[in-house]
């Protein structure tokens, strides 16, 4: 884990790079890494995470700055500037089931080539998908998602980088801490190494390459 | 009474002590106004909560702590926190003892759409196919009709949601049942006969000989 400025972390994000992102509904994810997502003006990029927020709000400044070639995510009702751009072809967007989702990005993290779940069959969710019968119930094969990058926001990161969350702001969090290749780090405190315990560490340090300093 | 103040009060009924229970955007959302006195229950909201509170007084919002639609919640002493994964391993494994969600349509084999009008609403899905395919009991909240047009239908014309029917369906006028795939007519609201429900459905019903009252005030 290395410490680093907001501006040097994004600076590595190169055009057209797949994102996770931390979030529901804006509350968990990093203002600053969106802010300077923005700024720097990336291109081309894949978003992977629960909704697109509100315009204004989190993902829904990379939205509105046109920085998406693809959205994939759950919700995407909150966002209308999403809808529309949608429709009209600029955004490719991939809509699937919140627990489907997060659980092909708890594959990519975890090591497992997908997941079979019940949710979806008989739905247009299965389209193009395999089924599979177990113990004579269906179920639909869900893929593995993996991304360059997981731009995670936390509650306290201490000096090592290990993190924890605090209520509705962990979501997906967590989850795509152990899914990219490169995972950067944001917290609301930065802590002495020791003040968050053993117990209570919920994303070990050794996940974490950058973590963001407090300006 | 208005309309949705007969649906989240005859919702709330089905709530039982020490339940799990998610309510849905909108008019399920009541449900939580009229918690039997002395039953107590578990709201879960599916962003990571398990304790979900009422509304916070003004200014006394936390940003970090909403519902399922961004809303600013409280948690009552002894929530506890998840991630994701976490809280659809609770409502696809079963472990969520009654959602209640809205509806666009239900048809008469009990099967529901929800989340979508091609052309006109495309929202994403959210968390409501895992709901509906997961949760151990499935309770629609929805108006009778929109814009005159039943929403009680043959078959649903719009995605469903979910190969699993649901359980109940409440409305303003009718609590129906999905029993054996078909739709049982189990009661009328206060004021409602069954020939009113009846014109009301575009779905076949089955009627038994007695229909009672919503037990409701």
């Amino acid at each position: 884990m290395r410490t680093t400025t907001v501006e040097e972390a994004v600076s590595r994000i190169p055009d057209g790079a797949s994102l996770m992102v931390g979030g529901f509904m804006g509350v968990g994810t990093s203002e600053r890494l969106m802010d300077e997502l923005v700024r720097q003006g990336k291109r081309n990029l894949t978003l992977i995470a629960n909704d697109t927020a509100m315009p204004g709000v989190g993902i829904g400044k990379l939205v509105s700055a046109k920085l998406l070639r693809k959205v994939i995510a759950s919700h995407i009702g909150l966002n209308p500037e999403t809808q529309q751009k949608m429709i009209a072809g600029e955004i490719e967007v991939d809509l699937v089931p919140q627990g489907t989702l997060i659980e092909r990005i708890r594959c990519g993290g975890y090591g497992l080539g997908g997941v079979l779940t019940p949710t979806g069959v008989g739905t247009v969710v299965e389209k193009d998908k395999r089924k599979l019968v177990v113990d004579g119930r269906e179920y639909l094969l869900e893929t593995a998602l993996h991304a360059d990058f997981a731009l995670v926001q936390a509650f306290l990161a201490d000096y090592l980088g290990n993190l924890t969350y605090v209520l509705t702001a962990r979501n997906f969090n967590p989850v795509i801490a152990m899914a990219a290749t490169t995972v950067i780090a944001d917290a609301e405190h930065v802590v002495p190494v020791g003040m968050i315990s053993p117990d209570h560490v919920i994303t070990p340090a050794v996940l974490v390459d950058y973590l963001i300093a407090r300006a | 009474m208005d309309a949705q103040t007969v649906i989240a009060k005859r919702i709330a009924l089905e709530l039982r002590d020490g339940m799990l229970v998610n309510l849905g955007i909108g008019i399920p959302t009541l449900v939580a106004n009229f918690v039997p006195p002395g039953t107590h229950v578990y709201f879960q909201s599916e962003n990571g909560l398990i304790g979900t509170g009422p509304i916070p007084e003004e200014a006394m919002a936390q940003p970090r702590l909403t519902d399922a639609g961004g809303r600013p919640v409280t948690a009552i002493p002894g929530a506890c926190a998840f991630d994701s994964a976490f809280s659809f391993g609770l409502i696809r494994g079963g472990h969520v003892d009654v959602t209640v969600l809205g509806g666009l349509q239900v048809d008469e084999r009990g099967l529901l759409a929800n989340w979508m009008i091609p052309g006109k609403m495309v929202p994403g899905m959210g968390g409501a196919m895992d709901l509906v395919t997961g949760a151990k009991r499935v309770i629609v909240a929805m108006q009778h009709s929109a814009k005159g047009k039943p929403k009680v239908v043959k078959q649903c014309t719009l995605p469903l949601t979910s190969s699993r029917p649901v359980h109940l369906v409440v409305t303003e006028l009718a609590v129906l049942a999905q029993v054996d795939g078909r739709l049982r007519l189990l009661e009328t609201a206060p004021g409602v006969t069954v020939a009113q429900v009846l014109a009301a459905t575009e779905a076949k019903l089955e009627v038994p000989a007695t229909v009672p009252t919503m037990p409701i005030e």
